[in-house]
Formats: C-alpha cells, structure tokens, sequence
C-alpha cells in the first residue's frame, strides 16, 4: 500500500490554485484542439508545448495531460453530433454515436461517451497506479543490454504486429533512428551526417519534425477533403446524465471488456484507434441483438469510447516506468520530460516522486474535473465548428511555426519543420506509417546508446544479449515478434498439412 | 423526432470536386519515394563509412550503428521500389486530384511565404499578413473580419508568448521601432 501513501502525496502536490487552474486551461484547449478538424492530441500536445518551458515540470506535466484527455473527450463531441471524427480513435463511436443524435438522442449519447471515457481512463489510471512502480522497480536491476532488448522489442513488435506494410513500417522505423543521430556523437563526441552544416549540429529535434510531421501535414490533409457539415447541437440537462448513469450497471460487460482491450492495446504499441475498433466489434459479436448495432444503440459508444480512453491513458504506463512511450502522445510527453530536465525512465519513480505522482494524481483530478467541464460546456464546444477553416488554418500553421521556435530558438528549425510536413503529407498518403518514425527519433539515441555501451562492456560479443534469462527471453521475444507474419503462416501452412492426413 | 433539429450548419463553397483529373498517381509517388530514400540511404551510409563504422579497440565506432541502420533503410527502399513496380493495382490509384492539389497548394505557399516572411519581418509580423491574407484571399472572408481576426490573434500570441511566458519569439524592424 506504498502506493496509496504515494498518490495521497500526489493529490497534496496538486492541491493548489495554481494547479487546478492550469488543469482547467489545459482541459479547455484539449477540447478545442481535439473538436477542431486538423488537429488532434499529438499535435496539440506538441504545438502547444512550448508554453510549458518556462513552468516547473509538475505544473508542466498536468497542463500538457490534460491537454491530452481534453483531446480525447472532444473527439467524441463532433463524432456524436456531425459524423465527423475529431480524432481517428473517435471513427468507431460515430457508428451508433450519430444515429443516436439524428434520433434526438444526441444528450444522451454525449453522456455515454464522456462516461465511458472517464471509465476507461480510470480502470487505465488504475492500473498505472499499482503497475508502474512494480514495474519500474523491476526494471531498476536492468543494465545497458537488457534496456537495448527492451527498444529492440518494442522495435520488433512494430515491425511484426502493425497492419501496414512491412517494409515501410521498417522504413520510417530507420528513417526515424538515422535523423536522431545526426549532429554530435554522445559516445565519441565525433559529428555524424552533418555535411558540414552547422545547424545540423545541433541535431534534429524530435519535437520539430513531429511538429511538422503532424501538425503541417494534417493541415494539408484536411485542405482536400470537402469540409461542409451538418449537425446537431444539444445541451444536456442534469435528468439526461442521471438517467444514463442509471443504467450504466447494465452494461458492465462490454465495459470491463473494453477496459481490458484498451489497456492491452494501450501498453502494446497497438493504440487507441485499434482498440477502438476492436471494442466496438467484440461489443457486436457478443450481443444477442447484432441488427440494432450501428443503428443507434447506446453500447455502441460504450464500447469503443472506453476502449480507447483506456488505451490513451494507459500508453503512459510504459512511458512512466520503462521510458518508452505506448504512442505518438505518450512520445511527445516523453520529449516534453527532456526538456524539463528529467531523465526518463525507471529511475524517474526514485529521483522525482514528487513528478511521478503528481502526474499520476492529476490523471485522476484532470478526468473527475474534464468529465464535469464537457457534460456542462457541450453546446460551446460544438459552435466553434462553425468557425470557417479559412480562418482556424493559419492559426494552426503559426502556433505550429511558434512551437517549432520555441524548442530551440532556431530560424532552421522552421524551415525544418515545413520540410517534415511535406513528408508526413506524402508519406501518409502513400501508406508509410508515421508512428514507428516518431517513436524511433525519440529512442533512436538512447537505442544506440543501450546497444554501444553493452558492446563495450562485453568485448564486441553480440552473445551478450543471450547473458541470462532476462534479456536472453527479451531478445528473443523481439526476434519472434519481428518474424511473427512469417511464423504465424508457418503454423497455419503446417495445420494445412496435417488435417488432410488427419482426414 | 426527425431531422428537423438540425442546427449547426457550415458550407464548403470551394470544395475539390468529385470528377477532377488525377495529377499523379500513388504508384508514381512511391517509385519517387523509394528512388529518394534509396538516394538518400546511400549518401548517409557513404557518409558513416567515412566516419567509422568498424569496430575499434573500444568497441563500435561512430558511424557503426547508423551505417547498418542506412543499409536497412536502403534494402527497405529497393524492395519498396520492387514492390510498386510489379504492383498494378496501387500504380492506377489516384495520389491527389487537380482540385484537391490546388487546395493544397493554397495552404502550402501562403505557409511557405509566411515562413519567408518570418525571416525577414519577424514572426508576428508574418502571423499577422497570413491570418489576415489567407483568411481574405482563400477563405472569401470580408476584410475588416480577416484585419480584425488577424490582429487578436497576433496580439494574443505576443502577450501569452513573449510577455507571460518569456519564449522569445522572432522579431522584425516593426518590433525594434517599438524597441522589443
């Protein structure tokens, strides 16, 4: 019960004026951020970043969470009410969301998704609480080898389990590794794939090209779809929400399962959007009544709504404990800890209690206080769509140019960052996933860092990552994973083999 | 009820329409792509040979890790250029419409002269001119809305940015005669 002392330590830290108001502004921009089209949580998070610089690293971290759980609520708002989804992760709620609001039952779907994001991001919070010091304390016996098999499996897992085609999941995952290792060398202090320029000296930044990366290009993105809407505004009055809550124990199934898949997929680097989806369909398959689905039937925003809250809550899990971060959001909060001055990872629950459980107190404070603030603001939220784009585009593009300057005070940096969004528009459209390159430039130094200083340790004996039963199972487990479509076809070709025999 | 409740309402007047010609087709782009990375590869990887990518008595050199990461990256690319070669289905899929390039340029070159302007002007002098400019130009909106949006916003970014929280931004001669 260390942790309970712990966390009520937390909530004293985060019990202050200050704080709370911070909680509130970060909220607010979160909704807005996650309502608008052409932003969403890693680009708010990463835009607006900079703000943060100047404050001390606990008021920091609870401004920019809550940014982040104000993003995830306000996917739901638009997908509810216009069949727009704010966010990827918000595609699954608009299946039963929107028949809901055409209906004239928009309130109460607005509560359902706002209640079952709060549930899941609990469960997820939950189980941040009571796993992350376990774990980080477990980890804390790890050396340089057992640390480079752990980025070799979430490298591997990426390459094995994610959806896109394999080799340009393996492109932007070395894409992303080479660029986090231009500039100096942390090891030799020698300068690699500078050509001689001395703004490559300094590097480049991963918070600049995921700048670039998400916010430019998502802007380009959205300038060619049509963006006329249509929808429903609702308020929710106080009996809606209690009616609701009322008959939330009926549905604990699908809510528990959803928890469930959204913390899995959360930890795994699966994500938010494929536990969306995965809630939604498994809520189909184990309902007796699969016709009334997508026509409007409250478990149908149950489902994937607390699926993927849980799982944008507990991506931060792997990010507190072991340094590495569950998603794009959880990469630039990573980011975020290093310009503080913070080091990530297990050491971080010893050095920076305070942090920690602040951090993990304001998950809990920042869903109570969200839940309240979007059950009673809905109607504002959902005017400012009506805000033309023409207008909300260029401000995108100057917060995106401040944030870019801001990290390093470099002219470069936002050139850079314009050269980032033509890629990310250009890579997302033919197909070469963004995720494993932000999640390489983030580890990419402190990989090869891992990888070097076991080398030096062992001679240049590669056997060292087979030393003892830890990184030994860890190291192969990311080669299993890295081959896991070969192997799995495998098993299936051989089934295929024996049941005619059997036959 | 029905459909009547329906009240938030936004036109697209400009929207790319349906039937637009295509300017480039995905296939075309991704042989372009894996063409630059493949280039790209290579001039890393030559790059780190020169620096050292060995072993040494300390154990790997300098360029050892990234010189195996640009052989990865060149691999991956031969075999994405293999790939969309013998690929018929994805080499006649549309990669951007006519209409929708046009729209798409019309953020990116304002975005690109802001950035130029930024150089130059500072950067809320250039904030100012795009807001103000796109909104105008693009959006169609009246000009006393697009000067008035234009300069809350600029003025809001300076107070929040440079005066409540200290992140120095980039200035141009409009700031220095007002002596920031």
């Amino acid at each position: 019960m260390e942790a309970f002392g712990l966390l009520l330590h937390g909530f004293a830290v985060l019990l202050t004026w200050k704080t709370l108001l911070l909680m509130m502004v970060g909220l607010v921009l979160g909704i807005f951020v996650g309502v608008l089209p052409g932003l969403g949580g890693p680009n708010g998070v990463a835009i607006l970043l900079p703000l943060t610089f100047t404050m001390d690293p606990t008021s920091a971290i609870v401004m920019l969470s809550c940014i982040y759980w104000g993003a995830l609520f306000g996917g739901a708002i638009t997908s509810i009410l216009f069949n727009i989804p704010g966010e990827a992760w918000s595609v699954a709620t608009t299946f039963d969301g929107y028949p809901m609001a055409q209906q004239g039952r928009a309130a109460e779907a607005l509560t359902a998704a706002f209640t079952s994001s709060f549930i899941g991001s609990l469960v997820a919070v939950l189980l941040i609480t009571f796993l992350a010091p376990m774990i980080s304390s477990f980890a804390l016996k790890f050396g340089p080898p057992e640390f480079f098999a752990v980025y070799l499996l979430t490298f591997c897992s990426f390459v094995g389990l994610g959806r896109e085609a394999k080799h340009k999941t393996v492109i932007s995952m070395s894409l992303g590794l080479l660029l986090a290792g231009v500039g100096m060398d942390t090891v030799s202090g020698q300068l690699r794939m500078t050509f001689g320029s001395a703004e490559l000296l300094r590097g480049i930044n991963f918070l600049v090209a995921v700048i670039g990366l998400f916010g430019i290009s998502e802007i380009l993105l959205t300038m060619e779809e049509r963006l006329a809407l249509r929808g429903h505004a609702a308020g929710i009055s106080l009996r809606v929400v209690l009616s609701v809550w009322k008959d939330l124990p009926k549905y604990w199934v699908t809510l528990l399962r959803s928890s469930v898949i959204g913390c899995w997929l959360g930890i795994t680097p699966g994500g938010a959007i494929a536990a969306s989806f995965m809630g939604y369909n498994l809520a189909k398959r184990f309902s007796k009544d699969q016709e009334s689905f997508g026509k409007g039937r409250i478990e149908g925003v149950f489902a994937p709504e607390t699926a993927a809250h849980a799982s944008g809550t507990s991506a931060l899990l792997p990010m507190l404990a072991l340094g590495i971060p569950g998603s794009g959001t959880a990469a630039i909060l990573l980011g975020g800890l290093m310009v503080w001055g913070l080091n990530p990872g297990p050491l971080l629950f010893v050095e920076h209690k305070d942090f920690v459980w602040g951090l993990i107190a304001s998950m809990y404070l920042g869903n109570v206080v969200g839940l309240v603030l979007v059950l009673t603001t809905v109607p504002i939220f959902a005017s400012i769509l009506r805000v033309p784009f023409a207008a909300v585009a260029p401000m995108i593009v100057v917060s995106c140019a401040i944030g870019a300057y801001a990290i390093q005070n470099a002219m470069f940096d936002i050139w850079l960052m314009l050269g980032f969004g033509v890629v990310g528009y250009v890579f997302k459209k033919i197909g070469i996933p963004l995720a494993p390159f932000t999640l390489a430039l983030v580890l990419g130094s402190r990989a090869e860092d891992a990888f070097r200083l076991s080398m030096i340790g062992s001679g240049g004996d590669m056997k060292v990552f087979w030393s003892n039963g830890l990184v030994g199972s860890i190291t192969t487990l990311a080669i299993v994973l890295l081959f896991w479509p070969v192997i799995d076809k495998a098993i299936a070709g051989l089934g295929r083999m024996l049941r005619p025999a059997r036959a | 009820m029905s459909n009547t409740d329906i009240e938030i309402v936004v036109d697209d007047p400009t929207a790319p329409e349906e039937n637009s010609p295509a300017v480039v087709s995905t296939g075309v782009v991704d042989i372009v792509v894996s063409l630059l990375l493949l280039a790209l590869a290579v001039v890393l990887g030559w790059d780190n040979w020169r620096t050292g990518a060995s072993w040494d008595s300390t154990g790997p050199q300098p360029g050892y890790f990234p010189f195996y990461l640009s052989v990865i990256l060149g691999g991956a690319s031969l075999y994405g250029l293999g790939a969309a070669f013998l690929s018929r289905r994805e080499a006649a899929e549309t990669f951007v419409t006519r209409a929708q390039f046009r729209r798409v340029l019309a953020v990116f070159v304002p975005t690109f002269l802001f950035c130029l302007a930024t150089q130059y002007l500072g950067l809320y002098v250039a904030s100012f001119l795009l807001i103000a400019g796109f909104m105008r130009l693009v959006g169609k909106i009246a000009l006393w809305k697009s000067l008035l949006t234009a300069f809350i916003f600029t003025a809001a970014m300076f107070v929040t940015f440079d005066i409540a929280f200290d992140v120095i931004m980039p200035k141009g001669p409009l700031e220095a005669a007002f002596g920031y």
